[in-house]
C-alpha cells in the first residue's frame, strides 16, 4: 500500500453562535491516496463543506475554530503550521473549486489575468509568461478560442465556461490535491457530466487525487474510489465506491440509497424518502444522531454514540445494529 | 414558381473591438465626456489665470463701481470696481485647488478607513466604526471653528479639516460597499488560491469597489466648495481679499444682490458648472471603468 497523500485524524470544527458552540464537524479521520478520488457525501449542513474549508484552513475565525485533529500533507501537519507556509500551499498544492462559478470569478478582471495570478503568486513568474500558461489552461480545459477568450470578463462565459475556467485556475500550479466543492451544483445536467469528466480526466493526467464533495450519489456512483457519508457532522460509513452501492452497511446509507430512482430497477415503484429533519447541530442527541430518523433504531441507539468501525474489511460504518447484524 | 432566393442574415460572432478609452468616452457618453472638457478647461483656467484675466483681481476702480457685464468687463464689477471675470478666474484657482484636494484626501482617508475597517471586520471594524460614530455626532462646523481658531484662517487648514472631515463621514459609504464584496465567493476563491490580504484588497476588492468610490469623490469635490463658501463667510476661509468663488458669492454677491445681481450670478454659475461637470464625469468614469456594463449596449 502506498503511503496516503493526505491523513485527516480526528477533525474537529466549532463554531461559536448565539445558542452555543456547533460542532459542524466531529472527529473526522480518512485518508486520500496519491491519484485517488474520495468522494464526500452528505445533505446540506452534515459537514462535508465545513470540512473542506478546514483542509486548507479558511474557515472564517471568529466564530469557527479548527478544535483539534491533524491534517497530514505531505508530512505536514497543517493545523500546526503558520499562515504564510499555508499560504504557500493553498493553490499551489492544494486547490479548491467551489460550487457557484457565477460568484466565484472575480467582475472585474479578465479571466486570463484570473488563472495567471496564481502562477504569478506562487511561481513569481512574469505576467506575459503566466498569461501564455494561463492561455494553455484554457485550451486544456477546452474553451474554444482560448486565446480571445483570455481578455474576455467572466461576465461574457456561459455557466459552464466559468467553471472550466474554475478548473483552469485551480489546475494552474499542478496541485497535488484538488478540494472539489459540489462543483456542478448549479449548472445544467449536461453540463455537468461534462465538468466531471473534464475534472477526471484532467486529476488523473497530472496524477493529482481529487476530493469530490458532493450530495449527489449518482455522481458518486460514477467518479468516486472510495466515499464517505457524513451525516450530522460525522461519518457513518466509509468504503470503496463499489462496496457502498453493493452493500451499504449504514441505515442512513440504504436510505439515501433508495430514495433515488434507479433506471435498472422496478420504476414503478414508488421512492422511500428519509423521514424527518437533519438534526440541529447544536442540540444533537446523546446517541446516535441518525437515531430519530432511523427506522431501526432502538432504545440502545438513544444512549451512546456509535463508533466508526471496520464491519466489513475495508468497509467503515457506525452503527451498532451492524454489529449485531 | 420561380426559385425563390432565401437570404439568411448569419450572425457572426464578432469579437469586442478593443476601442481606446477615449474613443468609448466619447462616443458612449458624449455627457461625461462634456463635463470632462469643462473640467479640464476650469483646470486650465486656474492654471493660466494670470495669463487670461484681463485685470488684477485685487485692482480697484472705485469710478467703475457696480458696472453692469459689458464688453470691457464681460462679468461686470463688483461694489470695489473689481473685474469680476478676472476675480472668478484666479477665484478659480482657490476654488479648484480646495476642492479637487480636499476631496482627494477626503476619499483617500474613506478608502483607507473604509477597505481595512469592512475587510478586518470584527473587533477592529467594531472599534473603527464606534470612533466614527464619535466623530460624526460632533457639528462639522463646530470641528471646523475650532480647528480655524487655533490654527488660523488659510488654505491648507481648510483644505485639511475639510478633508479629514468628510473622510471619515465617507469612511461609511466605502465600508458598506466592502463588507458586502467580501463575502463574494471569488474572496473565498483567491484565499484558497494562496492570495495574501494585501494582494486581495488591492486586486480583488478594491476595484470592485471602485463605483462607490468615484461617486464619492465627484461629489466631495461640490461639498467641499460650497463648506469652504460657508467658512468665507463666516469669516474662517481664505481671508480677502483672495478670490473664491464661495466668497465672492457670500460677500459682494450677498450684498449688493439687487443692484448687482451679476456678483452673485458670476461665481455661482463657476460653481455649479464644475460641481455638475464633476457630477456627469465621474459617473461616466464609474460606467466605462465597470466591465460588467460593457457591451451592454
Amino acid at each position: 500500500m502506498t503511503t496516503p497523500l493526505l491523513q485527516v485524524r480526528g477533525l474537529t470544527t466549532r463554531f461559536r453562535t448565539e445558542r452555543g458552540t456547533v460542532k459542524a464537524v466531529d472527529n473526522v479521520s480518512f485518508d486520500v491516496a496519491p491519484g485517488e478520488t474520495l468522494a464526500i457525501v452528505g445533505e446540506s449542513g452534515s459537514g462535508k463543506s465545513v470540512t473542506a474549508l478546514s483542509l486548507l484552513r479558511l474557515i472564517p475565525n471568529p466564530p469557527g475554530v479548527i478544535e483539534s485533529g491533524e491534517i497530514l500533507f505531505e508530512g505536514k501537519d497543517l493545523t500546526k503550521i503558520s499562515d504564510a507556509e499555508m499560504r504557500a500551499i493553498r493553490g499551489n498544492r492544494i486547490a479548491m473549486i467551489f460550487q457557484e462559478p457565477m460568484s466565484s470569478l472575480n467582475p472585474v478582471l479578465t479571466v486570463g489575468m484570473q488563472i495567471a495570478e496564481p502562477i504569478n503568486v506562487h511561481r513569481g513568474t512574469p505576467w506575459s509568461k503566466a498569461m501564455e500558461a494561463a492561455k494553455a489552461l484554457l485550451e486544456k480545459v477546452r474553451i474554444p478560442d482560448a486565446a480571445k477568450r483570455l481578455d474576455t470578463f467572466p461576465h461574457q462565459y456561459s455557466g459552464g465556461m466559468r467553471q472550466r475556467a474554475m478548473i483552469a485556475m485551480a489546475l494552474a500550479c499542478k496541485p497535488r490535491l484538488i478540494i472539489a466543492d459540489e462543483p456542478t451544483t448549479a449548472l445544467d445536467v449536461t453540463v455537468q457530466a461534462q465538468i466531471l469528466d473534464l475534472l477526471k480526466e484532467l486529476t488523473r493526467e497530472t496524477q493529482a487525487s481529487l476530493i469530490l464533495i458532493t450530495h449527489d450519489l449518482g455522481v458518486v456512483a460514477r467518479y468516486a474510489d472510495q466515499v464517505a457519508v457524513m451525516y450530522g457532522g460525522r461519518i457513518v460509513e466509509q468504503a470503496a465506491a463499489r462496496d457502498l452501492y453493493k452493500n451499504p452497511r449504514h441505515p442512513y446509507t440504504r436510505g439515501l440509497l433508495s430514495s433515488v430512482p434507479r433506471l435498472d430497477g422496478d420504476t414503478s415503484k414508488r421512492l422511500v424518502p428519509i423521514e424527518g429533519q437533519p438534526p440541529d447541530l447544536s442540540r444533537l442527541p446523546a446517541g446516535c444522531s441518525f437515531a430519530p430518523r432511523c427506522k431501526q433504531a432502538s432504545s440502545e441507539c438513544l444512549k451512546q454514540q456509535p463508533a466508526l468501525r471496520e464491519r466489513a474489511p475495508n468497509h467503515l460504518s457506525a452503527c451498532i445494529l451492524d454489529a449485531i447484524q | 414558381m420561380g426559385a425563390a432566393t432565401l437570404t439568411i442574415a448569419v450572425p457572426h460572432d464578432e469579437p469586442p473591438r478593443k476601442r481606446g478609452f477615449m474613443t468609448r468616452l466619447f462616443r458612449d457618453k458624449p455627457l461625461g465626456a462634456m463635463g470632462g472638457l469643462v473640467l479640464v478647461f476650469m483646470v486650465l483656467c486656474a492654471l493660466f489665470a494670470d495669463v487670461l484675466a484681463p485685470y488684477g483681481q485685487n485692482q480697484v476702480s472705485m469710478l467703475e463701481r457696480l458696472q453692469a457685464p459689458s464688453w470691457q468687463h464681460w462679468f461686470g464689477t463688483d461694489n470695489l470696481g473689481r473685474d469680476v471675470l478676472s476675480r472668478c478666474l484666479y477665484g478659480a484657482r482657490l476654488s479648484v485647488i480646495i476642492g479637487c484636494s480636499a476631496a482627494a484626501i477626503a476619499t483617500l482617508i474613506s478608502v483607507t478607513v473604509g477597505i481595512v475597517s469592512g475587510y478586518l471586520g470584527g473587533r477592529a471594524d467594531m472599534i473603527t466604526q464606534r470612533f466614527v460614530d464619535a466623530w460624526m455626532s460632533f457639528p462639522d462646523l463646530v470641528i471646523l471653528i475650532v480647528v480655524v481658531s487655533v490654527l488660523g484662517p488659510g488654505m491648507p487648514q481648510t483644505i485639511g479639516t475639510l478633508g479629514l472631515l468628510l473622510g471619515i463621514a465617507g469612511s461609511r459609504i466605502i465600508r458598506s460597499a466592502v463588507v458586502s464584496v467580501r463575502e463574494n465567493m471569488y474572496v473565498h476563491a483567491a484565499q484558497s488560491l494562496g492570495a495574501s490580504s494585501l494582494h486581495i484588497l488591492w486586486k480583488h476588492i478594491l476595484p470592485n469597489v471602485l463605483p462607490p468610490i468615484i461617486v464619492l469623490f465627484t461629489t466631495r469635490v461640490g461639498t467641499v466648495i460650497l463648506a469652504e463658501s460657508g467658512l468665507a463667510f463666516l469669516g474662517l476661509g481664505v481671508p480677502p481679499p483672495a478670490p473664491t468663488w464661495g466668497g465672492m458669492l457670500s460677500g459682494s454677491g450677498r450684498t449688493f444682490m439687487f443692484q448687482g445681481p451679476w456678483l452673485a450670478l458670476a461665481p455661482g454659475l463657476c460653481l455649479t458648472m464644475l460641481v455638475y461637470s464633476t457630477n456627469v464625469f465621474g459617473d461616466a468614469l464609474r460606467d466605462l471603468l465597470d466591465p460588467r456594463m460593457r457591451g451592454s449596449r
